[in-house]
């Protein structure tokens, strides 16, 4: 993502890089189930905003129907936010980011709106390779309309309405591995420091950046033997490495890694995602070991956090479509119109 | 058979001594849809129109890649008559699957020419015929084998250019404007041309009385196909932003705006002023031109009846939540995948409801290339200025056919942005300002873009209810008052549409309704009427909503007549609803067999409510 720091303020403490406070950055209060994951999600949003020196008005927030797409009215209400249709998401941000390149583009779903209605549209624009960071939190189940299974419900999962699921869920991180998005990772809504840090580098990168996040739904999917559950996830996460984020303006973190330990990942705009391996031998920028993992785990009936795959080689759309240097929506309206010349010209073309 | 030793110029009158029938006659050319015969028919529609006399041509084409009839009509009307006539006078039959028919269809007078090696199914002798050696010509052409089925085409050109006395020097001008100069291409199939020419000189007789003579009615115009006119006007209106997936009969505006604004729309360094994207499906088309037009940008895409209901929940999205689109809807015969390559205007009601609930948007009609041109930029401008959809409900026939404009007008109007706050506005009003608040009393309120550096520009859009703020509201009194003031809104935009082309006729009773293509077939159809002693008034209908003066005309009038291309007639409906105390008044004059309508049906529908009328 392009970073928007403009003028860095040395000021007090209670502000950030561009004199910003935490609370401009907070939305609406919530109407959120009280211990829904979507909670956490965004107070980390609104965390890595204010810390990254984020300047909201430059920030569009977009989103599907559901739960979670309801969420950016709760956070950064200084950023311009559109609610759209169920699972129709990537289809605004492509429309909203090809027009205005220095947007920085939140897209918040859910499971069914990316994995069931927009599953489609998902993987579009994976392909095309959008540049924003994708959201998904993901609980399992339709909360809106109160507990049916969607399409990454677990097999055999039991719930009041939705009775048993029959049908294996979709790995919405394989999806995307498999249309070719260039930054995969996955959290849980339970562990906000890996969240933090997945978010920051998300951020930097150039193209679609897809968190995949387990968010309980407290309300229609947090019981035991739920995937999805609160309980479960911290049983069962099995963090890839610990990651530490380091943004190219600020003075480096010293870390306490042991050395040999870490590995260092250097984002398109100079910032660092360090990532200290906890167990195996992991490269993230392999594809086909990211493809194992997830296989694996499907096996294994564990759930893998982190980040699970980099590859910051692709160009963006907006770099496909070779757009002049401000943004279209910038354009004064005499670079709209040719010139009466080039009428007249093809006046006499057709004659 | 008419086929002599005769050398001469053919005779100008007919072997039964009928007068000459000059510029004034229709020609069917039956081919077998692949074969190149597009190349054949817009070279004899370009030399005629050349000739300075008033032209149209009409593809009636299968939905097919190759092997299916095809045919091409071609009307030549001194009158400038351009509408589609019932019946012709002149068959080139070069398809044997259809002959049989083409020759039953033929005018009694008529002449038809056919390949010499081809056994005629039928004979009928209030006919004259004319067989051309196409096999032969086609061989002495030297031509590759991939190129014989067009070179054989060039055979028909050359035998009606003898016949008919169209000018070969027009001809080649023809060729060499298709082919764009390349003058290889230009060779090879005039030299086909010249010699089929010869041969008629040398072997035919004339014996009818069908002829072109040169006019001056064509000076200063040209031909186009509606299609690239709405992307030259989109071109020239600024657009940025185009969205698209592929669809009969809309796919051309695409092509043709992913010819000009490379062309037109870069800066120095190559780089665009505008993006096309393709998109996955229309579903996804709506979207990314409602998000562009969200974020500022003026945007749209171009469909046809299939992608329109797709887009239908984006729609009614972009109609409450007051975000800029517009949707081109070139329409085709529906329900369900229909006639994809026949015209219909059948998607009136569906554009104009687009979506559930409540809601109406504004729909541009054009008639003519001229006014596709205009309308490219105008829907642009309408939707910013109104802050909603724009449809424009052009047809296949208007989109993919080739008509006569004067030369486009370049716009004396700058761009409509509409009403966008700046964040030196909001500096100016402290911040003080409300998303969805009628500040002017037009029903259209302010909107920020995404990305203006003020800490008051941003604001939540969203398709739930919500108040002047913007805010999530379920309460009763913000519901009703919201959509109180887009249909004041929707109110205002009568004053701002296209107004209808009214032309009065002192003392008629009878007033005619139409829109769209019907246009030229209306106008023929009322000097039919005329003929018989009925006077007609006729209003052009050019947008919805519909305008006030539609409700005088009614009033002026005894009997009303919605003319239309459907089988609803969903504009009489329209306009029945407009002026209820009226409807009894007002009669639906509608069909749809995927033809464009004719003047002689319009006329004989006409007469046959009048008639009713007397008893």
């Amino acid at each position: 993502m392009t970073d928007m720091t403009t003028t860095a303020k040395p000021e007090a403490a209670a502000v950030n890089r561009i004199g910003l406070s935490k609370a401009d950055y907070n939305g609406s209060p919530s109407t959120l189930c009280n211990g829904c994951g979507h909670y956490a999600i965004a107070n980390v949003i609104i965390n890595v905003a204010y810390e990254l020196g984020l300047d909201p008005t430059r920030i569009a927030k977009i989103s599907g129907i559901g739960c979670s797409s309801k969420s950016p009215a709760y956070f950064l209400g200084r950023s311009h936010s559109i609610n759209g249709l169920h699972g129709r998401m990537p289809s605004l941000a492509t429309g909203a980011t090809t027009v205005n390149k220095e947007l920085v583009a939140i897209g918040v779903s859910g499971d069914g709106d990316t994995g069931s209605i927009g599953l489609g549209q998902f993987k579009h624009l994976l392909r095309r390779n959008v540049d924003m960071v994708y959201l998904i939190e993901n609980n399992g189940v339709y909360g809106l309309t109160k507990g049916q299974l969607s399409a990454t419900a677990d097999l055999g999962q039991k719930l009041r309405h939705g009775g048993i699921n029959e049908t294996p869920p979709l790995d919405l991180c394989l999806e995307a591995i498999i249309a070719g998005c260039g930054f995969v990772a996955r959290s849980f809504a339970g562990d906000p420091k890996q969240l933090q840090a997945l978010l920051k580098a998300a951020f930097s990168h150039r193209g679609t950046a897809v968190l995949n996040i387990i968010s309980p739904c407290v309300s229609f999917n947090n019981g035991e033997g739920s995937t999805k559950s609160y309980v479960w996830g911290r049983e069962h996460e099995q963090p890839l490495h610990e990651i530490e984020f380091v943004p190219l303006q600020h003075d480096e973190i010293k870390a306490d890694y042991e050395p040999g330990t870490i590995r260092e990942v250097v984002l398109h705009d100079g910032s660092i995602i360090r990532l200290k391996k906890t167990g195996q031998d992991y490269d993230p920028a392999d594809r086909m070991a990211a493809i194992r993992l997830l296989e694996e785990e499907r096996v294994g009936e564990l759930f893998t956090t982190g980040l699970l795959y980099l590859n910051e080689g692709r160009q963006t759309l907006a770099e496909q479509a070779k757009l002049v240097a401000l943004p279209l929506v910038q354009l004064p309206n005499e670079k709209l119109r040719p010139l009466q010349s080039a009428l007249n010209q093809i006046n006499a073309e057709y004659s | 058979m008419a086929t002599t030793d005769a050398k001469v110029q053919p005779t100008t009158g007919a072997a039964d001594g009928r007068s000459p029938i000059v510029n004034d006659f229709s020609i069917t050319v039956a081919t077998i849809n692949g074969a190149g015969s597009q190349t054949a028919n817009n070279t004899l529609l370009r030399a005629i129109h050349k000739m300075g006399v008033p032209v149209s041509g009409k593809n009636i084409f299968p939905s097919n890649i190759q092997g299916l009839p095809t045919w091409f009509t071609i009307r030549v009307s001194k009158q400038g008559y351009l509408a589609r006539s019932e019946q012709a006078e002149i068959l080139v039959a070069m398809n044997r699957a259809s002959i049989q028919e083409d020759i039953q269809k033929l005018a009694a007078g008529g002449i038809c020419l056919y390949p010499v090696d081809e056994p005629l199914p039928i004979s009928r002798d209030d006919l004259t015929w004319y067989p051309m050696p196409v096999n032969e010509l086609v061989k002495q052409s030297g031509a590759e084998t991939k190129l014989k089925p067009y070179v054989a085409n060039m055979v028909y050109v050359g035998t009606l250019a003898y016949l008919l006395r169209i000018d070969l020097t027009e001809i080649e001008a023809a060729l060499s404007y298709h082919f764009g100069g390349k003058q290889k291409a230009v060779s090879l199939n005039f030299a086909t041309v010249k010699a089929a020419y010869d041969w008629a000189a040398e072997h035919c007789v004339k014996q009818d009385p069908f002829r072109v003579e040169r006019m001056n009615k064509t000076e200063g115009t040209f031909l186009i196909d509606g299609n690239s006119a709405a992307a030259l006007g989109a071109v020239f209106g600024g657009v940025q932003f185009v969205a698209w997936y592929p669809i009969t009969p809309s796919t051309s505006i695409i092509d043709n705006l992913s010819e000009f604004l490379p062309r037109l729309r870069r800066d120095a360094d190559g780089n665009a002023t505008y993006a096309i994207v393709q998109a996955e499906d229309e579903l996804a088309v709506i979207g990314m031109v409602v998000g562009a037009g969200w974020a500022g940008a003026r945007s749209m895409t171009a469909t046809s009846g299939p992608g329109l209901s797709l887009m239908s929940e984006f729609a009614g999205y972009a109609y409450f939540t007051e975000i800029p689109a517009v949707i081109w809807d070139v329409q085709r015969m529906g329900p369900s995948t229909g006639l994809p390559t026949r015209v219909a205007q059948d998607d009136i009601l569906a554009a104009y409801t687009l979506g559930h609930g409540d809601g109406r948007h504004i729909c541009l009609i054009p008639a003519s290339v001229t006014e596709c041109y205009a309308f490219g930029g105008a829907a642009l401008d309408l939707a910013e200025r109104l802050q909603t959809l724009v449809i424009v409900l052009s047809d296949l026939d208007l989109g993919l056919n080739l008509w006569p404009t004067k030369p486009f007008e370049f716009p004396d109007q700058p761009l409509d942005r509409g009403k966008v706050l700046s964040a030196e506005d909001l500096d100016r009003l402290q911040g003080a300002w409300k998303r969805y608040a009628d500040v002017d009393g037009d029903g259209i309120c302010y909107r920020t873009l995404p990305g203006t550096n003020h800490p008051a520009a941003a604001y939540f859009t969203r398709g739930t209810g919500h108040n002047q703020t913007a805010d999530y509201s379920e309460r009763p009194e913000d519901w009703s008052a919201n959509l109180l003031r887009l249909a004041k809104k929707h109110d205002y935009a009568r004053r701002i549409v296209p107004g209808p082309v009214i032309d009065p006729a002192a003392g008629a009773e009878v007033g005619l309704i139409s829109y769209g293509t019907n246009d030229l077939a209306v106008q023929e159809a009322r000097d039919l009427l005329n003929a018989t002693g009925l006077s007609t008034a006729y209003l052009r209908l050019r947008a919805l909503p519909l305008e006030h003066c539609l409700a005088e005309f009614i009033t002026q009038h005894r009997r009303l007549y919605v003319v239309e291309n459907n089988l609803d007639g969903q504009m009489h409906a329209l306009v029945q609803l407009h002026t209820p105390a009226d409807a009894d008044r007002i009669v639906s004059i509608a069909k749809c067999d995927g033809l464009p309508l004719t003047a002689s049906w319009i006329c004989d529908s006409i007469l046959v409510q009048e008639a009713k009328e007397q008893i």
